[in-house]
């Protein structure tokens, strides 16, 4: 019931694969769970109905059936439309010429505006953009004084007037400030509102005129339902948006929201807000997010992740010290530490290839406060007992327990991991790492709902 | 019959201060539910219109077809859909319900509310002070129907009420929980920013049992239920309420927002493993959404949905009827 989408079509696919030729029947066999699938992934049912048509007929064609390997095909056409779909590759935000760049951020309650404002913030600011932002939630309690403070977090000015003022006057006020101070950007934050309000969509077209924005931001929760579509559609009419933030990406939602509101609008997703800090915001690359749809793993977004935070002089040292087996507890610490950089665990190993198919890895609580522990203990020991853990026995266990605030259980198991960690690296050095596909066909699949063919 | 406030909570020994179903209904008449009843007549005069217009004119394969694309569009989910859906159908192939649309329209609503009520259950105040925790992911609305919930309780059934403000992490929650606070005419107990939400929660109970409070309600963090560490801190808070008081928290309310997709499944299921959920809080069912995925927690988790909310004003929360819901469900 709940793998993700992934595993539904590497399952469904693996199928295919081992009859070697599709037919008619296989086709419709392989639409249907790719259908279910996206509909419990919560792209919209009409989405889906017009996706698999489209992917129904490339199947069918005779290039595929008359090819060698049916199932690679079918995978190549999905991911193809998929991507398609998705908006092939990514764009980037429009900036003013001169004078600040005005971004207007909207979107329904709860969606997670102001933190993405905030975000996007922290994010030009650190290209040496200088971001201000506009307090026009004023009806929300508190939500000025939430921008307030993560406003400042993120090192951006915050232009309030509290929550007496117009919203429009608000926004129109601190473009006139901005100016004077010559800002570079200003991104203006609203209040939520329901898209069949009326009132407040005449508000926000309201802002959105005084304002003339470079980018209007819709913000969308990941975990939207089949009402995403309207959504959207009523915010494209009011407010005409460019583009679209995606928020709540680090939950498990599978974010079909994504492609429905891509399909309808034809808007594209610009950014992806992944987590709760400030600096979990990225850039939304809907080819990569195709590719992690169908299990092939994002590994482009890691690759550019581990490029930005890995020193490559580090992870040379790193390599020969494994192929020569000289791998101690202070390469451990500097290892982990990197890895750490890149960000929470579980979300790395959502990003890696046949990680989806892999139930136990999963499900695996990464827990960031044992890894806590981990360095608090290393950090404990001589440089001498990091280099070799098997010295470590008696009363220097006792001693790097009490120093690190641990028992001496955790130690021990600490190193006796370490070793087994020695272990499984030589044996990854000398090439047997397992295979992904395996591990996917492995995973089986749990019984469909019936519903019906259309 | 909708369901009525009264109904919606079990008061224990302090059942007298009920406010009598008389005085109730003049309130509806009166105005507060106005706007409530209006928006619900309308949607049922569009689902009876739905309905005749284009389900159940002629009942044949494409009626089944046309139905479970309305359930899969209200976010019911394949599963739940499909059940519901063969359900019916067998029991209009088998003749127990008379192929007439009429027929088969009342007896689709009577499935759902039946799948929707679910582990029904009002929500327990009975005891002194009653302890409400409440939970949910991030943005789906918890400290507003908070806000609300004091609010009734306060101003409807005259009861004390204390609010903990155990949401230590969003930056203003705290000042947000308390301009709810002074609406109802509630006690705000809260910490420093970053402070321990579980010593928040700990000091409320005991605030509230020096001062013979009746209703403590702590308000938590959102959190993605996919982030075991602050999962595990919802554990300990709960394992520290009940430290204060053993048998509490006496309910807990996870909070689901009505646009959410299949993802709500998921987050009924992990927040009920970490704090055992007693029910469901549907918000911001006033836009389009109709929050379909709560059918699918009933049928799947047997966890109820036990209040609903309309809006963004104070009286916009009123208790959870499956009919009326079921009835809403499949209007356009």
């Amino acid at each position: 019931m709940f793998e993700q989408l992934s595993d539904r079509l590497q399952a469904t696919l693996s199928e295919v694969r081992s009859r070697g030729k599709l037919n008619e029947g296989d086709v419709d066999a392989a639409m249907r769970e790719i259908r279910l699938a996206l509909l419990e992934a919560d792209v919209n049912f009409k989405v889906v109905k017009g996706f698999t048509k489209t992917l129904k007929e490339r199947c069918l064609g005779a290039d595929v059936l008359e090819s060698l390997d049916p199932g690679q095909q079918v995978v190549k056409i999905v991911n193809e439309e998929l991507t398609g779909l998705m908006g092939g590759a990514g764009r980037d935000l429009a900036f003013a010429s001169s004078g600040p760049t005005v971004i207007l951020m909207a979107g329904l309650q709860g969606s997670g505006k102001t933190t993405a404002c905030a975000k996007l913030a922290r994010l030009l600011g650190e290209s040496g953009k200088n971001v201000a932002l506009a307090a026009c939630d004023v009806y929300r309690p508190a939500a000025v004084d939430q921008l307030i403070t993560i406003g400042e977090r993120a090192g951006a000015h915050v232009y309030e007037q509290g929550t007496d003022a117009d919203p429009v006057e608000i926004a129109a006020w601190a473009l006139d400030r901005a100016r004077e101070e010559e800002r570079d950007v200003l991104i203006v934050d609203t209040a939520g509102r329901l898209h069949i309000d009326t009132e407040l969509m005449d508000e926000l077209a309201k802002i959105r005129k005084r304002t003339k924005p470079h980018d209007v931001l819709l913000v969308v929760d990941a975990m939207t339902g089949q009402d995403a579509v309207g959504v959207a559609e009523s915010f494209a009419e009011v407010a005409e948006f460019d583009g679209v933030v995606m928020t709540k990406l680090d939950g498990d939602a599978r974010g079909g929201a994504a492609l429905s509101v891509k399909a309808v609008t034809g808007k594209p997703i610009l950014f992806a807000s992944t987590g709760e800090k400030l600096e979990a915001f990225e850039r939304f690359h809907p080819d990569r997010m195709a590719s992690r749809i169908l299990g092939m793993g994002d590994v482009l977004s890691l690759i550019e992740k581990a490029e930005q935070q890995v020193d490559e002089r580090q992870a040379e040292d790193l390599q020969k010290k494994l192929e020569s087996d000289r791998f101690t507890l202070e390469d451990f610490l500097q290892q982990m530490r990197q890895v750490r950089k890149m960000g929470p665990l579980s979300g790395l190993i959502g990003m890696l290839p046949g990680m989806g198919a892999m139930k136990q890895l999963k499900n695996a609580e990464v827990d960031e406060g044992e890894l806590d522990r981990v360095e608090a203990i290393i950090l404990s020991m001589t440089p001498l007992e990091r280099a070799n853990p098997s010295i470590i026995k008696g009363s220097r266990r006792k001693r790097i327990a009490m120093g690190s605030g641990t028992k001496v259980q955790n130690v021990n198991q600490l190193v006796k991991q370490f070793d087994q960690m020695r272990k499984m690296m030589r044996q990854m050095v000398s090439g047997k790492m397992p295979d992904p596909q395996q591990l996917a066909q492995m995973s089986g699949g749990a019984p469909r709902p019936k519903i019906r063919r259309r | 019959m909708s369901t009525s406030w009264p109904e919606a909570f079990d008061l224990g020994a302090r059942d007298a201060m009920r406010p009598d179903a008389d005085r109730e209904n003049e309130e509806r008449r009166g105005g507060v539910f106005r706007r409530l009843r209006a928006s619900l007549s309308k949607s049922r005069q569009a689902l009876v219109e739905e309905i005749s217009a284009s389900l159940f004119d002629r009942i044949d394969e494409e009626t089944w077809e046309r139905l479970e694309e309305a359930l899969i569009l209200a976010d019911v989910g394949a599963p739940t859909t499909a059940e519901v859906v063969e359900r019916l159908e067998q029991e209009v192939d088998g003749g127990a319900v008379s192929a007439d649309g009429e027929a088969v329209r009342e007896r689709l609503i009577e499935i759902l509310a039946e799948v929707a009520a679910n582990g029904r259950s009002p929500i327990d105040l009975s005891a002194e002070p009653a302890v409400l925790l409440m939970v949910g992911v991030n943005g789906t609305g918890k400290t507003t129907t908070i806000g609300k919930i004091a609010w009734h309780l306060s101003k409807e059934f005259g009861l004390s009420v204390v609010l903990a403000a155990a949401d230590t992490y969003r930056a203003a929650a705290a000042e947000q929980l308390a301009e709810w606070a002074e609406r109802a005419g509630a006690e705000l107990i809260r910490s420093a920013p970053g402070g321990d939400p579980g010593a928040v929660a700990f000091d409320a109970i005991a605030a509230a049992r020096a001062r013979g409070a009746d209703v403590v309600i702590v308000d938590t963090a959102g959190r993605l239920h996919t982030q075991g560490n602050l999962m595990d801190e919802l554990t300990k808070v709960r394992r520290v309420i009940a430290k204060q008081m053993p048998d509490a928290p006496h309910e807990t309310l996870l909070s689901i927002d009505a646009t959410t997709g299949q993802n709500g499944l998921r987050q009924a299921k992990i927040f009920s493993e970490a704090v055992e959920v007693d029910g469901v809080v549907l918000t911001k069912l006033d836009g389009t959404a109709k929050g379909g995925i709560v059918l699918a927690i009933a049928n799947e988790l047997r966890i109820p949905v036990k209040l609903i909310g309309t809006g963004e004003s104070l009286e916009d929360l009123r208790p959870f009827d499956p009919e009326d819901f079921a009835r809403a469900l499949l209007t356009e």
